[in-house]
This record gives C-alpha cells, sequence and structure tokens, in this order.
C-alpha cells in the first residue's frame, strides 16, 4: 500500500511537469519559479533543522565504543573505533561519512537447527549504500558544468574519469549505471525482504521512486533520442544563478520534468529521512572521544537534586553501627 | 514460567516472519513470562517518583493521571529541547534495517518490534504525529500514530524489552542509540507513574541504604567479616578489610551482589586477596556500599541522586581516588556520566597506583579506576606472584559485559588478567564479543523472575556461543565483569546449555595469587578441589 502510493506520488509529480512545462506551456513557473522556491525552502529548511538540533545540547558524554579504550600506555587502543583525541574523533567521523564503517561491521544472523545460531557477512547494504552515494556525489558534480563557465578542470576530469570504459555513443558513465542499479537493488530489499517490507513507511519508498525517475529522465536526455539541448540548459541555468533568470528556447518537455522532479527533491529533503547527510555529523554516539574520565564534559541544563548525605544515613542507623562498633561522626 | 514451561526446543522455534497485518495498531498481550511487575507505591513514593499508586501492567485501567497525555507531550518536549541524541535520532533513522537482527530479544523472540528500528518508531510515530509538520499535515500515512492507551501500553511492554546493551548502536550507520531512546521512553513513562518494582525498590533501596539490596551498615559489616572468615578457612589467611576507615588511600566500591550473592561472592574473595598480599591501603564504605546504579534504568535525575554518595563518601573520608570493582551498567555510570553528574571532584588526586607507580591519565578527571586497569597494571610491573595452573580444573570464557565493551572500550584489560590467571582460555566467536558482545538478555532492570520467558530468550545469543565453546573445547566456566551477569546467567546457561558455571575474574586471581603465608590452597576459592590435588589424590590411590 505504501508501496503503491509512494509510487503513485512520484508518477503524479511527473505528470504535473508534463502537463505544467509541455501542455500548458508555463516553463516560466517550472524553469525559474519552482527551482528558485524550491531552493529557498532547501536552504532554509537545512539551516532550520540544523540549528534545532544543535540547540538542544549534549548533557552527557554517551559516545559508543567499538574497539579498545586508551588506557594503559601497553595496551594499543583503537583510535578510530574509540577515538580520545579530536583529531581521531575526526578520523573517526570521516570513515563513517565517507565508507559507511559502520554499515561495513553488518551481519545477518540465521537460526539453524540445535538451536544453533549463525553470523554471516552481509554486505550488500553496504555496497549499495556506498555505491549509490558517492555514484550520486560524482553526478552532481558532474552537473557543474551547467553552471560554471570556464568548466573547472576537475569537473572535466572527473568526467572524463566517469567516461572511462567509453563504450557506446554517447559514452555511457560508469556512475549512471552504478546509481540505478544501486537505487533498483535498495528498493527490491525494502520489497523482498518481509522484515523490511514490515517496517517501511511510505517515506522510505519515495524517495526511492523519485530519484530512480529523476534518474531515468536524466537518461532519456543523455542517451535517447529526447537529447537535451546542452546549450539552452546551460543557459538557463546560469542564469538562475547569476539571479538574471530566461527561459532559452530549445527546452524540451523532458528536461522540465527532470527538474521539477530534482526541484521537488530538494524541497522535500530538509522534512524528510534524507536529512540523515547532516544529522550523522551532529550523532553524540559517534562524534565525541571516549575521554570521559579524562576530561570533565559539562551539562548546561544540570541542576542540584535532592540527595540522600550521610548525615541522614548515620542519623537512621547511629544505633545499629554503634552496636557494630563502626565508626561514627557523632556519638 | 511455572505451569507453562517450555522447553529450549520449544522456545528456541523462532520466526524471523512478522506478522500480516501493521504494526502500526496492534495491541500487546500481557503473557505470563514477559514483563515485569509494577512498582509497589511505597517504593515509588520514597524516591518522590510522580504518581505512586498500586498498579499492575495486566490491569485494564492503569489509573493514569486524567492529563496523561498532555504530560507525556510535555515531557518528550521537554527532552527533545534537552537531548540532541533524543533530537537527532528521532528525526534521522533512514530504516535500512542493518540493526534489524543485532537486538538479542529480536532474536530470542522474533517478535518484530524487538528490531531495535521498530523499537524506536513506537515513539518516533508518536513524535511524528505530534511534533513534525509532515506528521501534522499527513498523519498516519507520514507515520504518525496518535498517542492512545494501547500505545502507552505497548511503550511499556517493549521499553521493558530492552536492555540497553547499545549492541545496535554499533551497527547503525548513524549511531542511533535505542538505549538513548529507551531512557527517553521510560522517563516519559515514569512522568505518568508507570515503573517497574524491580527497578523501584532498589532505587529506594540503594537511596536509603546506600546499595540495592536495603542492606544496612552493620549488615554489610557482617557480610564483609563473613568472608574475611571464609577466606581465612580457605587459605588461612586473615586479611584486613576495613570499613568506613578515614584517611585510606583509595576508597572501593563494588556492587552490592559482590557481598550478598553467589557467584558474585568468589570474586570478592578475589578482591581481598589481591589487596591484602599488595597491601593496598584501602577502605570499604557502607553508605558507597553500592556500585552499580539502577537509576540508569530509570532516569538522569535519580541516577545522579544516587550516584552522588560515591564522591561524598570519598570526601568524608578523605581518600585520594576511588576503585571500582566488576560491574557493568555500574561503570557506564562511572565512566560516562559520573563527573559530569556529580563532578567535578576536585578533593580527589589523579589516581596513582601505590604498588607500580603507575599514573592513571586516562581517569585523571573522574579519579576512579576500574579494577581490571588496575590488576593488569600489577600483573604487567610483575607485582604479583601468580600461579595459573590453579585454575586449570576451569576450562574459561569470557563474556564483555555491554557497557564496559560499548561504553568504556574495557576489552584487553580483563583479557591479560585471565590471561595472567587461567591457562586454558577460549575466545566464543568474533560476532558474539567484545564491541559486537550480546547482552545476558536481563539487564537495566528487567532481569526478575516474572520475566524469565523474555530473559531466556534475550540471552539465547549468547548462551548459543557458550554452547559453541562449550562443545569445541570443552568450556565450564563463563567470566564476566557484571553482577547482573553473575546473577542471571547461570539460569540461563542451565536451560540452554548446562554444564557452565559463572564467575568473575578476580575469582580466578583469588585463586591463582601465590599469598605470603597460605595453606597449600587444596581447593579452589569456591571450595572445589583444585586439578593439582585431584591429580596428587589420583597418584596416591593408584600407589
Amino acid at each position: 500500500m505504501t508501496v503503491i502510493i509512494s509510487l503513485l506520488a512520484a508518477v503524479t509529480l511527473i505528470l504535473i511537469a508534463i502537463i505544467g512545462a509541455g501542455t500548458l506551456g508555463l516553463q516560466y513557473l517550472f524553469g525559474i519559479v519552482i527551482p528558485y522556491a524550491t531552493l529557498a525552502a532547501f536552504l532554509f529548511g537545512i539551516v532550520y533543522r540544523v540549528v534545532k538540533w544543535a540547540r538542544s545540547p549534549v548533557p552527557f558524554h554517551i559516545p559508543t565504543t567499538c574497539g579498545q579504550q586508551k588506557s594503559h600506555p601497553w595496551i594499543k587502543y583503537s583510535k578510530l573505533e574509540s577515538p580520545f583525541t579530536a583529531l581521531e574523533v575526526t578520523g573517526r567521523m570521516a570513515l563513517e561519512i565517507l565508507f559507511f564503517r559502520s554499515l561495513f561491521r553488518n551481519t545477518k544472523v540465521d537460526l539453524k537447527k540445535g538451536p544453533k545460531l549463525v553470523y554471516g557477512s552481509e554486505k550488500y547494504l553496504w555496497l549499495a549504500g556506498l555505491a549509490f552515494h558517492w555514484s550520486f556525489l560524482i553526478i552532481l558534480v558532474r552537473h557543474l558544468r551547467f553552471f560554471v563557465e570556464p568548466v573547472p578542470f576537475f569537473v572535466a576530469a572527473l568526467q572524463t574519469l566517469d567516461g572511462f570504459f567509453q563504450i557506446w555513443l554517447p559514452i555511457i558513465y560508469i556512475t549512471d549505471v552504478v546509481i540505478l542499479v544501486a537505487l533498483l537493488f535498495l528498493l527490491f530489499r525494502r520489497l523482498y525482504d518481509p522484515k523490511l517490507r514490515y517496517f517501511s513507511l511510505a517515506a522510505d519508498y519515495f524517495p526511492l521512486f523519485l530519484l530512480l525517475s529523476i534518474a531515468v529522465t536524466g537518461y532519456l536526455m543523455r542517451y535517447t533520442g529526447a537529447k537535451a539541448d546542452l546549450i539552452a540548459v546551460k543557459e538557463l541555468a546560469m542564469g538562475l544563478l547569476s539571479f538574471r533568470p530566461t527561459i532559452p528556447v530549445g527546452l524540451d518537455t523532458i528536461f522540465f520534468i527532470h527538474l521539477f522532479l530534482v526541484s521537488v527533491l530538494i524541497a522535500y529533503f530538509p522534512f524528510s529521512k534524507l536529512m540523515h547527510m547532516a544529522g550523522v555529523f551532529m550523532s553524540p554516539t559517534r562524534n565525541l572521544a571516549n575521554n570521559s574520565r579524562a576530561k570533565r564534559h559539562v551539562n548546561p541544563w544540570d541542576y542540584d537534586v535532592k540527595v540522600h548525605t550521610y548525615e541522614e544515613y548515620e542519623d537512621e542507623f547511629r544505633e545499629v553501627m554503634k552496636a557494630a562498633k563502626m565508626p561514627l561522626e557523632k556519638e | 514460567m511455572a505451569e507453562d514451561k517450555k522447553t529450549p526446543e520449544e522456545l528456541a522455534q523462532i520466526s524471523y516472519r512478522p506478522p500480516g497485518k501493521t504494526w502500526m495498531d496492534s495491541t500487546v498481550e500481557f503473557r505470563k513470562g514477559t514483563y515485569n511487575y509494577g512498582a509497589v507505591p511505597a517504593s515509588a513514593a520514597y524516591m518522590n517518583l510522580p504518581f505512586p499508586r498500586k498498579w499492575q501492567p495486566t490491569n485494564e485501567d492503569w489509573n493514569l493521571p486524567e492529563d496523561w497525555q498532555k504530560i507525556i507531550f510535555e515531557g518528550m518536549r521537554e527532552r527533545l529541547n534537552r537531548y540532541r541524541s533524543f533530537r537527532v535520532f528521532m528525526d534521522i533513522c533512514v530504516r535500512c534495517g542493518a540493526c534489524a537482527d543485532k537486538c538479542h530479544y529480536f532474536i530470542g523472540s522474533g517478535d518484530p518490534k524487538n528490531m531495535p528500528v521498530l523499537r524506536a518508531e513506537l515513539l518516533r510515530s508518536v513524535y511524528r504525529n505530534d511534533f513534525t509538520a509532515f506528521g501534522k499535515l499527513l498523519g498516519r500515512f507520514a507515520g504518525g500514530r496518535k498517542l492512545t492507551i494501547d500505545i502507552l501500553k505497548e511503550w511499556f511492554f517493549y521499553f521493558y524489552q530492552c536492555t540497553e546493551c547499545r549492541r545496535c548502536s554499533v551497527f547503525c550507520p548513524y549511531g542511533i542509540d535505542t538505549a538513548e531512546i529507551t531512557m527517553m521512553a521510560r522517563e516519559l513513562l515514569n512522568l505518568v507513574g508507570i515503573n517497574i518494582d524491580w527497578i523501584a525498590t532498589p532505587l529506594a533501596n540503594c537511596f536509603r541504604t546506600g546499595n540495592h539490596l536495603g542492606v544496612q551498615p552493620h549488615g554489610f559489616k557482617d557480610s564483609i567479616e563473613f568472608a574475611v572468615e571464609e577466606f581465612e578457612e580457605l587459605t588461612g589467611i586473615k586479611v584486613e578489610a576495613p570499613i568506613n576507615r578515614k584517611g585510606a588511600e583509595v576508597l572501593f566500591v563494588a556492587p552490592s551482589a559482590d557481598y550478598f550473592a553467589s557467584p558474585h561472592y568468589y570474586t570478592l574473595l578475589g578482591y581481598l586477596a589481591l589487596f591484602h598480599e599488595i597491601g593496598l591501603d584501602y577502605t570499604w564504605s557502607s553508605f558507597a556500599s553500592e556500585g552499580g546504579n539502577f537509576g540508569l534504568f530509570h532516569s538522569a535525575e535519580v541516577m545522579k541522586r544516587l550516584n552522588a554518595k560515591i564522591y561524598m563518601e570519598s570526601r568524608r573520608l578523605g581518600v585520594k581516588w576511588i576503585l571500582g570493582g566488576e560491574c557493568g551498567h555500574m561503570w557506564r555510570v562511572l565512566h560516562q556520566y559520573m563527573d559530569t553528574i556529580n563532578g567535578p571532584a576536585n578533593h580527589l588526586e589523579v589516581p596513582v597506583s601505590p604498588i607500580t607507580g603507575t599514573r592513571f591519565e586516562n581517569a585523571k578527571s573522574t579519579k576512579m579506576v576500574h579494577i581490571a586497569e588496575f590488576t593488569s597494571d600489577l600483573m604487567r610491573h610483575n607485582k604479583i606472584k601468580l600461579d595459573p595452573s590453579r585454575n586449570d580444573h576451569w576450562n574459561v570464557t569470557f563474556h564483555d559485559s555491554c557497557n564496559p565493551a560499548r561504553a568504556m572500550g574495557l576489552i584487553e584489560e580483563p583479557r591479560y588478567v585471565i590471561r595472567n590467571v587461567c591457562n586454558h582460555f577460549h575466545e566464543m566467536p568474533e560476532n558474539t564479543i567484545k564491541e559486537q558482545t550480546f547482552c545476558c538478555g536481563s539487564g537495566s532492570g528487567i532481569g526478575t523472575d516474572e520475566n524469565l520467558e523474555m530473559r531466556l530468550r534475550g540471552g539465547l545469543p549468547r548462551a548459543n556461543a557458550c554452547k559453541y565453546v562449550h562443545d569445541k573445547y570443552g568450556v565450564n566456566l563463563l567470566l564476566c565483569i557484571c553482577a547482573i551477569d553473575k546473577a542471571t546467567l547461570p539460569p540461563l546457561l542451565e536451560y540452554w546449555v548446562p554444564g557452565i558455571e559463572v564467575g568473575g575474574i578476580h575469582e580466578m586471581v583469588g585463586n591463582a595469587l601465590i599469598m605470603k603465608g597460605e595453606n597449600e590452597r587444596a581447593t579452589d576459592l569456591r571450595g572445589t578441589p583444585t586439578k593439582k590435588v585431584e591429580e596428587g589424590k589420583e597418584v596416591t590411590e593408584d600407589v
């Protein structure tokens, strides 16, 4: 049910773009107004969310340690799994953010007869996750060529590298293939595994369908007859960026669909689970050093509590303590 | 479990396939063996907890305060503003499912709401419905749920089926820690007067007498003196065990079970042996007669209230630093919370081992050292004489307790100690130890008799790993450094894998320690004949 609704939502978005930018010719709306509005929503939303998170303090020092602590100099401690210094924390975070360290640990449990529990390595989620995120990043960077003139050398270099295999004409980018496979796998996994299907929400399927739609409309423009006029695209992009937006001639409906889906994605981003991108930086189980006995952590909202003092304790038990010949403060 | 006792084969009939209908509107059934009793009003009242009243989970009507929903929402708002962990963890889960089969309760029960992701969703769905734009707009379609009494009951059921062990947080790509979420949920339940007795009564005991068991000062003294006498009978050595002695260099704090329960007791004998042999200038305290802190399982406020006594007592007695015994959750509080909640400990000095001169830089602010750190340092510097063959009748394995492993990173120190005192040490499979260790299934205050079925289920992964080394290497003793482990693993192992006993690492130290003036040590600290003596006997008999 949630799957179908999510799929319908993505299809509806495509239809909106077809009718709006195609049939009704509202190119100004879809090419300029909506991109600006959604970009504003994106920027505002991200800042709003991050500020909201940041305003909640971290009262306690709660890193999850995934390796040996620093104690004796003769026991080698795990700098990346149980970091002691800020630099080591940076290392841990880099490993987490760039290579999904924790997900790499993933295992799969099997209950065999006996009973016997067997733990197998399960790297597909890690692999698909990593493949998707890195491909997405590279594709984004490749898109910079539409926004910057002259095209920066690293964008050009990346583009060459990405098209390394030079199969087909126009050259098929590796990331274009990888992102599609990864997204399909992530979707398939969610539908195939009964556990995942059980707890998956519409908010889990919708981004997948949205990203797939964006990818497919992108392919249509790049690899098929529905080729976009790159000069026109660049004119629009640079116009938007320089705040002198114009709608150049030569832009097909397919381009507006692509642009509209991207617009929806960025507007949706800050208000959805996609904010894990920013949240991972702020996770207190990962971004704190395991040095809480060496360096005091302060809780900004700490308050005094009712405690039971030794005096109260001795007052209550003085007689029995006296009988047991235990030392007393007051005889 | 009495009348409907299931055999291990029956209990292990577990399916990981969730039911067909959605999780969003099912209700819980409080089946015997799967939940804990409600707090007795006297204990709750003694701790000034909100709305103390007679109440049981099986009651249809929980007698909640009239505006309970409002109280919960206010409580949520307050905690969202106070804990970044809570706010971020409510917002960023992508439901990738990496955590799903990492929870011992899920593995042992197959109940989908024991998947950490779904356990969190129980709370997250309410958060979404009332605290997020999408939830307010789209409600159920956005994964939001209106807070109802059924949902509150579900919270109670499942947030007291989480042992706050943090195994899931090791695997989560964003480090989402279900322990944090469970802590928040339990605090919210407390606000409307929902607590379990096995937490509330120890809290009240601990606040009043200094320990969870409610042992009064003279009783504490009796227990320690009894151990001193027993130790003399076993070894011929009369040790000193000072209590509430001012001016000692070190205050020693252990979990109360060490002097009141078995097999913890043998670990206590081990401490006594060690401190005597190295001539440690130390004292016990009847006021700080508990290192454990069930406040961790209740609320940050109660945790602080109970923990306060440790620094207060160290100040009163004028010690230089504090040494802590073998206990899991106790060490989470000491390592990650104590300095923050009751520090700074400016009345203490940076801990220095009086025997080796080692300065414990890693504890220079909190000024409290774990006994595994302390003892491993002694061994490293050859300050104690050991005969590991005295433990040859034990074939041991080591269970990393959740909190020392995942909240401290205390992984190699205990192993170093074990390797020095045991000749036969075999590790369990790597997915079940160190940072991936499995909980005993009874942590965080839910190790009750009435909850036995869930405990046996939750303990299955641990027991199963024990079975592996039992079958493969003949392991007959599971060592651990946690009082809850020592209390709850023996019945667990007896159920799943008979033939393995449970002990502490300082029990092994006590066995192996060669003491000046000791007798021939015909038995270990349990009174079991040592192998040498056994073999010697056989030889004599043969002759």
